[in-house]
Formats: structure tokens, C-alpha cells, sequence
């Protein structure tokens, strides 16, 4: 069995708020680069679970040809092997006019094209497009059934994966046999940071790329985006309650929100 | 055509931010010139299709025993059948766990274009548009379809709840041949959240706790809990907070946790770290309270106590009592 993580490399968080809308349009973005936040609870699982189930494990990620550091670290981190996916072959030029689905499809096909994945592993959101929704599209081109938020993956026995997982009214026991996509919650590992050794392993490792003429995906253009901007600064012109004692500050502070009626 | 939302539902209670979707997707189909539709999914679902139809929408119920609990592929299917039923032209759910990858699978199985996590919608020259973040909250954008189906998931609290009693609905049942042993996903235990316990992504007001509460952390979170029961509000905490293991992780606000938009964020021993404002930024009033007067989080407040939150909170917490009652 082989066990494949998908891993989308991102800015750094702290970064985030630097990111123009100049930039974000042209997405010629100057900041740092890391592997997704997210996407390190599924590469960590994914190490974990092809050591307990003896599989072998694939970090897939689509990303500008050459963006390999979070590939190198998911292989730093223990996953077995690395593919990027280039994501040229989604686009048709104009960024803003391909969609998620198309990413979805691209990486559904390099899933397929590495050959008895019966389980996919990702994150539970990417950290710049923020949208929960390339898991969904990739089960859904692959036509496996999908579990979200999964906070625990108890056993593979006999083809059926069973899991915990959590959602906003509780949490479940689920079981369901394989193939099967599932993003992890954040609650599921502890990510290992990279070994010395396994630093050493993945500067020298051989990452294959995917290109247009590799895999069966066309770029489609169901959404548009536009009026990329930064949002309305808020005011901040804090109101600070002083007073002798922290008493008369509460009292202040209380009387402030009843008149904003926000209690 | 119509503008179809699904509403969400456990245990035979409806989610409260789908009435939010419902109420704004009325005010789209009045501008479009269409109509709106709610689709109930579950067994035993009539108090919540009469909920539905009592927002005077047009309501399609999908109740078998097979789909008492939430399974993505029975339900993608009965949401496909009321899309065919309805000749929907949109399709809407609020932005949860289930409701976004619902969303995320049904536009990907009708070739439909997704707008995730949308935090507002409306129409312009005849056409709908959808406002979302991407960068985690730094960058908005606009959406248009080009699709004959457009999808959305939108953000709990985005919209406010509509008004109750317009009436004027109707239901229509949908008929359900779901055979149990088809579906492959089996639910085998499930435990509700803690009753009494108020949704972060749903809370009208939250009270957030950080490693401020360091020296005395079990004290310290009994003190948020404290005043988060006199407002009726729901427990957040940051990061540290919870990596330190002062509380479960679902209670995270951030980048990494949950991201909320309450009336009344009040933030205790939280210094304001740019991934923490990621998940609460858009709060309507923001409330810091903290020892250090430079803390970054009060450029982002409205009201800021400069104190100890070990003797603010007990203070806060006693004065609303007398003013509440
Ligand atoms: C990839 C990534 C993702 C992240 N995601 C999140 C996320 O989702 N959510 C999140 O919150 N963080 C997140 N973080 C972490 C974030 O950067 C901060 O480390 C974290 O928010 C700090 O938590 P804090 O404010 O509780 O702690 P600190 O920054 O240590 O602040 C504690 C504050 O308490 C004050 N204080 C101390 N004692 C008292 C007292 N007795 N009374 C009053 N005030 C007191 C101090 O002055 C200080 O301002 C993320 C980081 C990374 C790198
Ligand atoms: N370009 C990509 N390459 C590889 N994996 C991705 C990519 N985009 C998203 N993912 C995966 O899908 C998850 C959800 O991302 P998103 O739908 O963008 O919020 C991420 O945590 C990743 O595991």
C-alpha cells in the first residue's frame, strides 16, 4: 500500500499581512516560502502510518516549477518520496481565471499516476487559499470517499480504515474501506521537526516533476476573481478604562459595552 | 431556477447559521428576479422543514433512517436529486466543517464554480457575486461564476438572521431510494459536544484566554469560564494557550484554530500575534485585556483594561452580574 500526502508550499504566517494586493494579483510574491502549517500534520501522519501499516509513502505537490522546499521537508521530515506537480498545467495564463477544481484534478491525476495509493492525507486548509476545498475536488475526481477534520486514525484492518473525527456538533467513529482521501485536524500528531540526517537526505533527493505532457488535466475556468484588495484597516484607537481600583475599570469597561449594545 | 440552501442539521436541530444563508439567499432571489429554496436533509426532520418553510421559503425534505447522520456520499447524492428537482441556478451552505467540503463536493461534481468561505454575497448587473479572504484574512477578492451552477459556502455570522414568521412555504418531499448497504461510510459512535457549551463559530460573544494565565492556568481558565457563563458566551483561547494544554484545542482561535466574527471578542492575556488576529480580526468590538500596555492587541481593540486579568476578570464577571440581573 502506499500512502500519498499532499503538501502545498505557502508563505510564512508571520508574512501574511506584508502581501499586497499588487502582489496577490500578480502572484509574484516576496516573502518567505514554508511548507503549509497544516500540511505538516498530514505529512507527520503519514510517516507515522506507513510505519505502523508497512506502506510506503508520496509527498505530491503542485506548485511553480522549481517551488520544491516543502517537498524537501516533508522528505526531511521522513516521508518517503517527492513529486511537484507543475502548475502550469492548470493554468491557462491568467491565474485568476483557473480554479481550484483544476488544482484538484491535477493532483488527483498525480495520485494516479503513482500507483496503489489507497489512502490520500492532506491538510486541513492552506494558509493562502484558505479554502477547504481541494481535498473535496480530489476525492471527488478520484471518486474515493472523503473524511475531514480527522483527529485519529485507529486501524487499517482488512481494507477498512476506521478514524475519529470531529465536527462542530461532536465527534464521530467512523469507518469506511479504502481508497479513501481524509484531511487531518491539527489535534491527530505532534509534527516532527526534521533530523540532521534527514535534512542531509532530502538536499540530495531526486524530486520528479510533472508536467502538461505527463498527466490528462485541462485548466477550467468556473469562477473568475477579481477586485484583489486589502481589507479596511480597522480603527485603532483603542478607549484605555483607568482608575484607582480594577473595580471602577470593570465598571467602565461594562458601561462602554452596554452603550455599544453589544452585550 | 432557484437559489437552493441546504440546511445543516444534527440531532434534530438545525444549525442556526443556515437560517443566516437562507435569509440572505431570499434578499439575492428577490434581485435576480428567482426564488428561494431549503433543502432538509435527515430522519425525522419535520419540525425543521416547517422552521424552513416558516422563512416562506420553498422547502425540499430528504428523510430516510439511512440519512439520520451527516455521510458526505448519501448526502452529495440527495442534494444532486434536489438540484435536479429544483433546476437550482445556486447552491449555498453555511461554511462548516460538513457544509464547506458538501459545498466544495457538489460544485466539483455539477462542474460548478466555488466560492469557499464566502463572507458576503450580492448581486450587481444582474449577476451574483461573492466576496471571500484568501492569505489568511489579508487579501479580499470578488467571485463571479462562469458556471451554469454556482456554489457557496459562507462564513457563519456573515449575514444576520432573517425574520421568522413571514410563512408563505411550502415542503415537497423528496422521494429517497437510499439502500444502507450502499453506503460504504459507517458511523459506529457519536458523541455530542458538550451540551450547554456555545459554538466559537456561531458565539455572539467570546471570551479568549492566553498564556497570560500562566501563573495560575487552571485558575486562570476558570476565570474566563466564569465570565464567559454571565455573558453567554462561548470559551476561546490562543494558541499558547492551548499547545501549553490549559484547554482543548477546539477552543483555538487563529490561523490554525477557528476563525470567528462575534459581536464581543474579549481577549484576556492574549498579546494580539498576527496569527491570532488572523481568526478573530473581524469582530464587531474587540476587548483586551492585558498587563503590558504595548501589547500588540490593543491597536486592534476597541476598549483595553491595562491590569492583572487575574483581579479584571473576577471584576468584570461580578459587575455584569449586577447589571444583568
Ligand atoms: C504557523 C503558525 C500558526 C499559528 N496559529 C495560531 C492560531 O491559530 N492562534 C493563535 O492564537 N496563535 C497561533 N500561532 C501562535 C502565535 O504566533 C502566538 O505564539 C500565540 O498567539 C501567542 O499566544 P498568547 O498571546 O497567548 O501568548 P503570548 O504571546 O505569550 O502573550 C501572553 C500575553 O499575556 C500577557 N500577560 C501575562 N500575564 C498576564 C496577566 N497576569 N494578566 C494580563 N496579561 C498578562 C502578556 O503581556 C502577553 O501580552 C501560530 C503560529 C504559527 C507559526
Ligand atoms: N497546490 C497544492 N499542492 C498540494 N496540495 C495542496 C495544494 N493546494 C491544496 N493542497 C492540499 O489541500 C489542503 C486544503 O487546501 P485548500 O483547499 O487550499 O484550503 C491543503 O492543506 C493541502 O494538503
Amino acid at each position: 500500500m502506499k500512502i500519498a500526502v499532499l503538501i502545498k508550499q505557502t508563505p510564512d504566517t508571520a508574512e501574511l499581512p506584508k502581501i499586497s494586493a499588487a502582489e496577490a494579483q500578480s502572484g509574484d510574491i516576496n516573502v518567505t516560502m514554508v511548507i503549509n502549517p497544516w500540511d505538516e500534520y498530514a505529512a507527520e501522519e503519514a510517516i507515522d502510518l506507513a510505519d505502523r501499516f508497512d506502506a510506503d509513502s508520496v509527498a505530491i505537490s503542485l506548485g511553480p516549477d522549481g517551488e520544491i522546499d516543502a517537498l524537501k521537508h516533508a522528505l526531511a521530515m521522513g516521508v518517503g518520496e517527492a513529486v511537484l506537480v507543475d502548475e502550469s498545467i492548470v493554468s491557462s495564463g491568467d491565474k485568476w481565471a483557473t480554479d481550484e477544481l483544476a488544482t484538484a484534478e491535477a493532483l488527483a491525476e498525480a495520485v494516479k499516476a503513482q500507483g496503489d495509493v489507497e489512502l490520500v492525507l492532506t491538510g486541513k486548509m492552506s494558509v493562502d487559499g484558505n479554502s477547504g476545498v481541494i481535498y473535496a475536488g480530489v476525492a471527488c475526481k478520484l471518486g474515493w470517499d472523503l473524511l475531514v477534520n480527522v483527529t485519529k486514525i485507529v486501524d487499517i484492518a482488512d481494507g477498512i480504515i476506521t478514524v475519529e473525527q470531529a465536527f462542530e456538533g461532536g465527534h464521530e467513529s467512523v469507518a469506511v474501506p479504502l481508497p479513501v482521501v481524509i484531511s487531518v485536524a491539527k489535534e491527530i500528531n505532534d509534527p516532527r521537526f526534521p533530523s540532521f540526517m534527514g535534512i542531509r537526505k532530502a538536499s540530495r533527493a531526486n524530486i520528479p516533476t510533472l508536467g502538461a505532457g505527463d498527466l490528462p488535466v485541462a485548466a477550467s475556468q468556473t469562477v473568475t476573481w477579481s477586485n484583489l484588495r486589502k481589507p479596511e484597516e480597522r480603527k485603532g484607537s483603542v478607549q484605555i478604562f483607568d482608575g484607582a481600583t480594577v473595580q471602577e475599570k470593570a465598571a467602565k469597561l461594562v458601561d462602554a459595552l452596554l452603550e455599544e449594545k453589544v452585550i | 431556477m432557484t437559489i437552493l440552501v441546504w440546511i445543516e442539521q444534527n440531532n434534530g436541530e438545525a444549525v442556526s447559521s443556515c437560517w443566516e444563508v437562507l435569509g440572505k439567499a431570499q434578499e439575492l432571489a428577490a434581485q435576480l428576479g428567482t426564488s428561494a429554496s431549503a433543502l432538509v436533509v435527515g430522519d425525522a426532520i419535520d419540525v425543521i422543514a416547517q422552521e424552513a418553510a416558516g422563512y416562506g421559503a420553498a422547502v425540499y425534505t430528504a428523510s430516510s433512517p439511512a440519512l439520520a447522520r451527516y455521510r458526505l456520499q448519501p448526502y452529495a447524492a440527495v442534494v444532486e436529486q434536489a438540484l435536479d428537482a429544483s433546476g437550482a441556478t445556486a447552491f449555498l451552505t453555511n461554511a462548516t466543517l460538513r457544509g464547506g467540503s458538501l459545498a466544495a463536493t457538489i460544485a466539483c461534481a455539477r462542474g460548478g464554480g466555488i466560492a469557499a468561505n464566502a463572507s458576503d454575497l450580492r448581486v450587481d448587473g444582474g449577476q451574483l457575486i461573492a466576496t471571500r479572504s484568501i492569505y489568511s484574512g489579508n487579501i479580499l477578492a470578488d467571485i463571479t461564476f462562469n458556471s451554469s451552477l454556482a456554489v457557496a459556502s459562507v462564513r457563519p455570522r456573515s449575514f444576520s438572521m432573517p425574520a421568522t414568521g413571514a410563512g408563505g412555504g411550502s415542503i415537497q418531499a423528496l422521494p429517497v431510494a437510499l439502500d444502507e448497504a450502499s453506503i460504504r461510510e459507517k458511523i459506529t459512535d457519536f458523541r455530542a459536544a458538550d451540551t450547554g457549551e456555545v459554538s466559537l463559530t456561531d458565539a455572539k460573544i467570546i471570551v479568549s484566554g492566553g498564556r497570560g494565565v500562566a501563573a495560575d492556568p487552571e485558575k486562570g481558565f476558570a476565570l474566563v469560564g466564569e465570565l464567559a457563563d454571565v455573558l453567554g458566551a462561548a470559551m476561546g483561547a490562543s494558541r499558547a494557550a492551548v499547545d501549553a494544554g490549559y484547554i482543548p484545542y477546539k477552543h483555538q482561535v487563529g490561523q490554525t484554530g477557528k476563525t470567528v466574527k462575534p459581536d464581543l471578542y474579549i481577549a484576556a492575556g492574549i498579546s494580539g500575534a498576527i496569527q491570532h488576529l488572523a481568526g478573530m480580526g473581524n469582530s464587531k468590538v474587540i476587548v483586551a485585556i492585558n498587563k503590558d500596555p504595548d501589547a500588540p492587541i490593543f491597536a486592534k481593540a476597541s476598549f483595553g483594561i491595562v491590569d492583572d486579568l487575574f483581579t479584571v476578570l473576577p471584576a468584570l464577571t461580578e459587575e455584569f452580574k449586577k447589571r444583568l440581573g
